[in-house]
């Protein structure tokens, strides 16, 4: 074995910079990263065997303890909930004889539960052994794990065949479906791969194209919105030995699926527009951090690589352009929600634990290996070469003023035909809500947990960067839903699992959040509670990044939309209680020696 | 504003700071004997805004004063009460996240966050404790890691490295889980001199060396003299 560890840090060149990747190849090799394999690494690469460790224990899809034989992580997100999740994961801890979070006495099964893993629009679903499967049933649940006891292969028990479009090549043989119900500029098949490399680009500076990029006024379509245009110019006035152009393929936010099926469908599209951000700021390196969770798609990716090599549209002098060189690598990441953010991303890309830089400095001054780096969204990427061939006028002559362009959005929950939606900016909520068949709607999550839960009150707002902001998360919840026991509380766990704990803030203050807010729908509640909740919340914004600055919005857009469902549950005419219980304090005592004793209360 | 030589200014609460080009504000703003409060803050190793504790507001917006490059003109935020109650607040949050048990510490009077307690006035705090199930690590010869009392400020990871530069101590899982751990290896064969400089270098009283305590009697320690930031501010 040692022979097969040293093999994959050499296939690395030792660098250490490429810890995920040597991680990942260990554990397809042994199941996961054993003792062993980790001092291998430390004499190999020079680095103590607790930085080691403290990279694997930062990834939810590393391990440093035995895993199953078959290893199912069920996503926990609010949409699996609501579409039956419970049922799902009483069926795997039965069948499997295992429990959630653990790896059954036989070693065979392991069984863990996952943030969003992108399939909003079709779940429960699961990651089985790094294959996806979707719309879980108990039924479903028993026809797998008794088709795996039987050697069925994981690959052969994709349900109900493929999920057509491009899920259905070879490459990805996926069961998972695109769902895209609406189609605008962008997802229109009115565009000739690879047009604007091989006819445009030799005939611009990289200036005009930067200009043409910026006269679109096209913003960031990861959800902060900076305009891309000034980002690139930036980018080619800063100086480097090297420059690089990443793409941020690590979507997230719970209820985002959309670049899964931009990825999917398009993602010539996306390679595209790395090349033409290359060539307008200088930049030879082009890194794709595509998050585990779309693992499925990684060979697809990299054949569309391999063509684009063939056809002279990445290596070097691209399109006969004199010393235009660039290519791209995809860096698959490991299971954190804070790499979506740009600079965990970056520390993440270095192989190391993805938390966020300090900013300054930029990524665009300094940011992959202090090079400077440009890192954009697949979206906004995909837009680019669309942009360059119809000309900024086009563009801007879609959606409103400050947005232009369209929306991709991720519609998921409780309406009849959940999926992709691409709509222009500008667009209502009510006509968001009309679109996808949603009918007697209670609220609505626009931009995913670190967004914000509206109401009906403000279904006539729009979707765009002055308004309502997205990311392209869209989750409708109906009337029969529990807003606060079932989606905030949701929200509130994700953002204390998500936390990266490197600012004192986001790591201890959810949790303080999450502890006050359960008092309150235990019943013990009083007014000042909700104060509190109010008023602690304010010491998120000092956080560093975006993750932990928002992480308290689930309950601060809630108390202020939904004041009414807090109100209810707070104890009338009660002006203090601790939320101490008594018997429950004393219940494992009790148990334990077997007596009831009379409690004298205060 | 100015920018002669090598030199710039700017402001902190209207006190006008004279300082190097290159410099942090925090850096600028100790210079020039104005206190900002830190606690994972080091001299000598590159900052890494974890605590929040130096929290200053430029141009309306939260940034941290250890990161933060001082800039010709900046007016910046720091002594006002909005920015005291947040760093208060930030205070209470890390006493009720872990198990801070003051009267018995080791490190009792040199502690920068019991200073910092009592700086801020801090009483009782505001938010529930949350009495964390913590462990404490005595494997290795010299130290006895107490992650009770840790405030995960890497000063530790930062400061004690070994001559090729290999950590001592590393991060470990993440969120509210997150915990300083010992390098089992590196931490067996530790010298004397390192562990005292790594109990040193902690804030808190998280690593105490073995067998010797309580040298110094608690009354007659650093900030039991004086409060934290005095040798600043004066």
């Amino acid at each position: 074995m040692k022979e097969k560890i040293l093999e994959i840090i050499g296939n690395y060149n030792k660098d250490k910079t490429r810890l995920l990747d040597m991680l990942h190849d260990i554990q397809n090799v042994i199941g996961y990263v054993d003792d062993e394999s980790i001092l291998i690494l430390n004499q190999e690469l020079k680095i103590s065997i607790s930085e080691i460790k403290e990279v694997i224990s930062f990834y939810h899809f590393y391990s440093n303890e035995p895993m199953g034989k078959v290893n199912i992580y069920l996503n926990n997100s609010v949409t699996s909930e609501m579409h039956g999740r419970g049922a799902v994961l009483d069926a795997f801890e039965k069948e499997c004889n295992v429990t959630e979070g653990s790896v059954s006495a036989d070693g065979l099964f392991g069984l863990f539960p996952t943030s969003c893993i992108g399939m909003n629009d079709q779940e429960p679903a699961a990651i089985i052994n790094g294959k996806i499967f979707t719309r879980l049933t108990p039924y479903r649940v028993h026809e797998i794990v008794k088709s795996l006891g039987n050697g069925i292969k994981i690959e052969d028990l994709i349900y109900e065949g493929d999920g057509g479009g491009r899920n259905s090549l070879p490459e990805i043989h996926s069961m998972v479906c695109n769902n895209i119900r609406r189609r605008g500029a962008l997802l229109t098949h009115d565009y000739k791969f690879f047009d604007t490399t091989n006819n445009l680009l030799s005939e611009k500076s990289p200036q005009e194209v930067i200009q043409i990029v910026e006269d679109s006024n096209i913003r960031g379509r990861g959800g902060a919105g900076f305009p891309t245009g000034i980002k690139w110019k930036f980018g080619r006035k800063a100086e480097g030995e090297h420059k690089v152009i990443i793409c941020n393929a690590d979507e997230g936010e719970p209820g985002t699926f959309k670049d899964r099926v931009i990825l999917t469908e398009f993602p010539e599209m996306v390679f595209e527009g790395m090349v033409i951000a290359a060539y307008s700021v200088g930049a030879d390196i082009g890194l794709l951090y595509l998050r585990y969770e779309y693992k499925y798609l990684l060979n697809y990716l990299n054949g569309i690589l391999d063509k684009m090599r063939d056809k002279h549209l990445l290596g070097n002098n691209i399109d006969g352009i004199e010393a235009f060189n660039f290519d791209i690598r995809i860096q698959l990441g490991a299971g954190a929600y804070i790499c979506g953010e740009e600079s965990a991303l970056i520390e993440s890309l270095e192989g190391k634990r993805g938390e966020p830089r300090d900013k300054p400095p930029f990524p665009v001054e300094k940011g992959y290996l202090n090079y400077p780096t440009i890192v954009n969204n697949v979206e906004t990427l995909a837009s680019i070469p669309k942009i360059l061939t119809k000309g900024a006028d086009w563009f801007v002559g879609l959606g409103d003023k400050a947005s232009t362009g369209t929306k991709i959005l991720s519609i998921s929950g409780d309406c009849n035909y959940p999926g992709i939606y691409e709509v222009e900016w500008g667009t209502s909520i009510k006509d968001v809500l009309d679109m996808c068949g949603a009918f007697n709607i209670q609220a609505v999550q626009v931009g995913g947990p670190s967004g914000a839960l509206i109401g009906p009150k403000d279904f006539g707002r729009n979707l765009s960067y002055t308004d309502l902001p997205t990311g392209g998360s869209i989750i409708i919840f109906g009337e029969q839903r529990n807003l606060l026991s079932d989606v905030v509380m949701n929200f509130m766990e994700f953002f204390i699992e998500e936390s990266c704990g490197s600012c004192s803030t986001c790591r201890n203050m959810p949790a303080v959040l999450k502890k006050r807010f359960t008092k309150i729908l235990d019943g013990k509640g009083v007014q000042s509670d909700i104060d509190d909740l109010i008023n602690w919340s304010e010491l998120l914004k000092v956080s560093r990044c975006g993750l932990g600055q928002t992480a308290a919005n689930p309950i601060t857009t809630s108390i202020n939309n939904f004041r009414h469902l807090y109100d209810r549950l707070i104890q009338p005419g009660i002006e203090f209680d601790t939320g101490f219980c008594l018997e429950d304090s004393v219940k494992d005592s009790c148990s334990a020696v077997g007596r009831q004793p009379t409690l004298h209360h205060m | 504003m100015t920018t002669m030589n090598n030199t710039i200014k700017f402001k902190i609460d209207a006190k006008e700071i004279v300082a190097e080009k290159g410099k942090t504000v925090l850096e600028a703003a100790r210079d020039n004997g104005v206190y900002i409060p830190t606690l994972c803050n080091f001299p000598g190793v590159p900052p890494k805004g974890g605590c929040r504790m130096c929290t200053i507001k430029i141009n309306n917006r939260f940034m941290t004063s250890c990161t933060t490059p001082a800039a010709a003109g900046m007016e910046i935020e720091s002594n006002t009460s909005e920015i005291s109650n947040l760093r208060k607040g930030i205070v209470e949050l890390l006493f009720v996240s872990g198990n801070h048990f003051c009267p018995s510490c080791e490190k009792s009077g040199n502690c920068e966050l019991q200073a910092l307690a009592y700086k801020y006035q801090m009483m009782v705090p505001k938010y529930p404790y949350s009495f964390p199930q913590k462990d404490i690590d005595a494997s290795s010869p010299k130290l006895i890691k107490d992650q009770n009392r840790c405030v995960l400020c890497q000063r530790c990871m930062k400061t004690i490295k070994t001559d090729k530069g290999e950590r001592y101590f590393s991060f470990s899982k993440r969120g509210s889980e997150l915990e300083v751990i010992m390098d089992p290896t590196l931490c067996e064969s530790m010298t004397d001199e390192v562990a005292q400089l790594a109990m040193d270098n902690c804030p808190v009283g998280s690593i105490l060396k073995k067998d010797i305590g309580f040298v110094e009697p608690i009354g007659t320690r650093k900030y039991d003299k004086e409060p934290i930031g005095t040798d600043i501010d004066g």
